[in-house]
């Protein structure tokens, strides 16, 4: 299968602190990808390089064999890279459905299409439908439908979650990054949202990497896991391989698991 | 302590006009005048226990939660109020009071004559400033006041006393203000927009030298104070356009300033 | 909203003739303040307040000044035009800079440019320092009104175009660009992950609202008949946000309403009470903050 992306030599220091040292990762197009790791593996640390919003001391990082290392978050989502956030960046002060219509908003203008001189409703791309009506449509995709009017920072948590997660899939990316999905999220839950997802996302056709504390939700949807520690990857395999490594399992899983 | 304060312009205007008047009468009564140093110092601690708590625990106490911009609005509207209050108290006239600065004279440096006075202020602002450095970093209570500013919830979850902490850190940090200005007014004539003018240029100050950083305020009043007295001397006219072009070349050069401390955010 | 702005405009070119020449006065001052207090909403919306509006509003009247002292033009459109231009121009190049800072630093930032604009006015001994000069009488496409109905022709002048300003503004803020206002001001970074440049998004609406304010002092100027260099002074520019903070940031009417507000009050309480005017103003402006946030217009347009 055809590399989407691809990191090569990723070094990160903070101070005395290595978050990245020697990453190497080929990401394959249309895959499941689990990141997993300890708390300051450096699982974050290598999400914020690829999105630009961290650059790397050394190394580079390449999309679709174009360089994107020196880029900025803005540039990168651009061409088609978004992630969502452990701690969910949402608009506060806006109902749920505000803040649908402004990542709307954003793919309408980066599309040229919606500014000042143009005429009626604009179609939004990837939906073909005015943004009122695809703001409905991803709302009802992600269950958010019910919580249309309420502001977002009045939220539950699992809810934020999810509407954090619609918000990066507004823009229809190639690559989707979600860092700790369902942290946050009730047990029963959990494995609903992951199916939920996954499943909005693959019918786009696009490439998942996950970040993810629960080694269920990894093995059970994760195609492939990647196990940091301590800045380096140290298993790079099918989920139960990975999960069965010696070294992952004492600075990972845990030696019981 | 992450509020923004307009109002601190008012208090080096309150601390220039209180310690103008108030040397004024004590002079005019035939004290001694070598003690005027002392009236200046009582003037602006007097002032600023006169308003600073009351604005604290009046106004500002109700307006930590909200917005930033609120705040910022409400420190400006406190401004506009106070600039009157000091025409109100004091009239629209100038006061001169040189004594305390002509007392001290001069003395001779490079073949120029020097103020002493200027000694003076110079040598309040180490004592001040390495004062306040060392208050934080070394003391407990210093300590306590970064740990209050940086998390007032997980502080007062603590058990801090927050609330005295905000009082207490907005009076001194009135008193510091009110302090410079009565000890400035000696060497100029008091006049109202004293509070304008210092607020521009103190804004200059901190973003050369670092929004945070006690160091980097020091070394940024020094580039001002230096720039200043050249572009006076050589090109009045371009005064102040002169020290925002310097601020402009540290913001587009380094924008943190020359010593910030900024944390990205964490997300 | 298109219609309620046209039937204001009809309301005040039809009623004008009827109104007394001090009315007349008034609302021209109210629409020319509105217009800069129209911009400082445009900032206002996305978190940004600017202290230094008067900047462009003095700028504005200054560029409508020099086209009648050194070309001898006095027409009110091309003053407008002027003024709008000049501080459009200066807006963006000085939207550089002020585009990447927020709160304080974006405010204290904007006020020191309008002061150092006062220092050099005050200085300039070419523009009349401190007294500042008179503006040319008024004429409009090359004709001249006769004595009697140059107020009525500069308040019709400023009724169209601050209709016309606030259609545009309200054309804007439905416009993607214009719904990241709010946006910005919650959280710029998810803005930025969003695929768009909220530095870009800032720098736009500074130079709209300099436009404006530079458009609005072109016509303060106009008719007043004066210019001076306190119109750059940051009591000017507190004036602007009084006017900002009062209409609250719902719809475009709202600035114009509050400015005709303001305008009354004041000439009432300043002829009473000059020495306290600033301070009445400052409580008036806790006040609303504490108890009318939204202005008092709040509710009644979009969030």
């Amino acid at each position: 299968m055809a590399v989407i992306l691809s990191a090569r030599g990723l070094c990160k220091n903070f101070g005395a602190v290595s978050a990245a040292a020697e990453v190497n990762a080929a990401i394959e197009r249309d895959s499941v990808v689990g990141l997993i790791g300890t708390n300051g593996a450096g699982k974050t640390t290598f999400i914020n390089m690829i999105t630009g919003y961290l650059k790397p001391d050394r190394g580079t990082i390449e999309f679709e064999g174009r360089d994107i290392t020196p880029l900025a978050p803005r540039d990168i989502t651009r061409l088609g890279i978004c992630r969502s956030f452990q701690i969910p960046q949402l608009y506060g002060s806006l109902s749920v459905f505000d803040n649908m219509m402004v990542a709307l908003g954003v793919v309408l203008a980066n599309a040229r299409r919606g500014g000042f001189f143009s005429r009626g409703d604009p179609l939004v791309p990837g939906f073909e439908a005015p943004a009122e009506e695809a703001a409905a449509r991803m709302l009802g995709r992600f269950g958010l439908a019910e919580y249309r009017d309420r502001n977002a920072h009045a939220l539950p948590g699992g809810v934020r979650k999810l509407l954090d997660i619609a918000l990066a899939m507004v823009a229809r990316p190639r690559i989707l990054l979600l860092d700790e999905p369902t942290s946050g999220v009730s047990a029963a839950e959990k494995f609903g949202i992951m199916q939920m997802v996954l499943e909005a996302v693959r019918a786009e056709g696009a490439t998942v990497l996950f970040v993810e504390h629960d080694m269920e939700v990894v093995a059970r949807f994760a195609q492939r896991v990647l196990a940091f520690y301590d800045g380096r990857i140290i298993a790079d395999a099918a989920p139960q391989v990975a999960l069965a490594d010696p070294e992952v399992k004492r600075y990972v899983v845990g030696r019981h698991a | 302590m992450k509020i923004v304060n307009v109002t601190h312009g008012s208090f080096y205007a309150l601390g220039a006009y209180a310690g103008a008047s108030l040397t004024g009468v004590w002079l005019a009564r035939g004290f001694p005048a070598p003690l005027s140093y002392l009236v200046l110092l009582v003037a602006a601690v007097a002032i600023t226990l006169v308003f600073a708590p009351a604005i604290e625990r009046g106004i500002l106490r109700f307006m930590y939660a909200k917005d930033e911009v609120v705040i910022l609005l409400i420190t400006y509207a406190l401004f506009l109020i106070l600039e009157d209050v000091i025409k109100l108290i004091w009239g629209v006239n100038p006061y001169f009071i040189a004594e305390p600065y002509a007392l001290l004279g001069s003395f001779q440096v490079a073949g120029m004559a020097y103020p002493t006075y200027n000694l003076l202020l110079v040598g309040l602002a180490v004592v001040f400033g390495g004062g306040l450095a060392w208050f934080l970093a070394g003391t407990r209570t210093g300590k306590l006041l970064r740990a209050v500013i940086h998390d007032p919830e997980v502080s007062r979850a603590m058990g801090v006393n927050v609330e005295r902490f905000y009082l207490v850190t907005f009076t001194f940090g009135s008193l510091l203000a009110a302090l410079a200005g009565a000890y400035t007014a000696p060497t100029v004539s008091v006049v109202p927009g004293l509070g304008v003018e210092v607020i521009v240029l103190s804004f200059a100050v901190v973003v050369i030298g670092g929004l945070g950083s006690l160091p980097g305020a020091a070394l940024g009043a020094v580039i001002v104070g230096i720039v200043r007295s050249l572009s006076v001397h050589y090109l009045p006219q371009v005064e102040l356009f002169v020290i925002y072009f310097v601020m402009a070349m540290v913001l587009a050069l380094r924008p943190r300033g020359l010593f910030s401390l900024e944390e990205p955010r964490r997300i | 909203m298109p219609l309620a702005l046209a039937a204001i405009l009809l309301g005040v070119l039809a009623g004008g003739p009827w109104l007394p020449q001090w009315a007349m006065f008034i609302v021209t001052v109210a629409f020319a303040r509105g217009l800069v207090a129209l911009g400082l909403m445009l900032l206002l919306r996305a978190g940004l307040v600017s202290f230094g509006q008067a900047l462009y509003f003095c700028l504005g009247a200054y560029a409508a000044g020099a086209l009648g002292r050194f070309l001898g033009i006095g027409d009110i459109a091309l003053e407008m035009l002027a003024g709008g231009a000049v501080a459009a121009l200066a807006a963006f190049v000085l939207g550089f800079l002020l585009a990447r800072y927020r709160g304080i630093f974006f405010g204290l930032l904007s006020l020191a440019l309008s002061m150092i604009l006062y220092g050099l006015l005050v200085k300039n001994e070419a523009l009349g320092s401190t007294d500042g000069f008179n503006i040319l009488r008024s004429t409009l496409f090359g004709i001249r009104p006769g004595a009697d109905w140059v107020r009525y022709t500069v308040m019709g002048c400023a009724a169209v175009v601050s209709v016309g300003a606030a259609l545009v503004v309200h054309r804007y803020l439905q416009t993607p660009l214009g719904r990241l206002a709010p946006a910005i001001k919650d959280n710029e970074i998810r803005v930025e992950y969003m695929g768009a440049s909220a530095r870009y998004a800032v720098h736009v609406k500074y130079v709209i609202a300099a436009a404006l304010a530079g458009v609005g002092g072109a016509l303060a100027a106009t008719t007043v008949g004066h210019i001076d260099p306190d119109m750059a002074y940051w009591t000017s520019s507190g004036e602007f946000i009084f006017i900002a903070i009062l209409g609250g940031t719902s719809n475009v009417v709202a600035p114009f309403a509050a400015a005709l507000l303001y305008g009354l009050i004041h000439t009432t309480a300043y002829d009473l009470s000059p020495n306290t005017w600033q301070m009445s103003l400052g409580i008036a402006l806790l006040l609303l903050i504490v108890f009318l946030p939204q202005g008092l217009f709040g509710r009644l347009g979009w969030r």
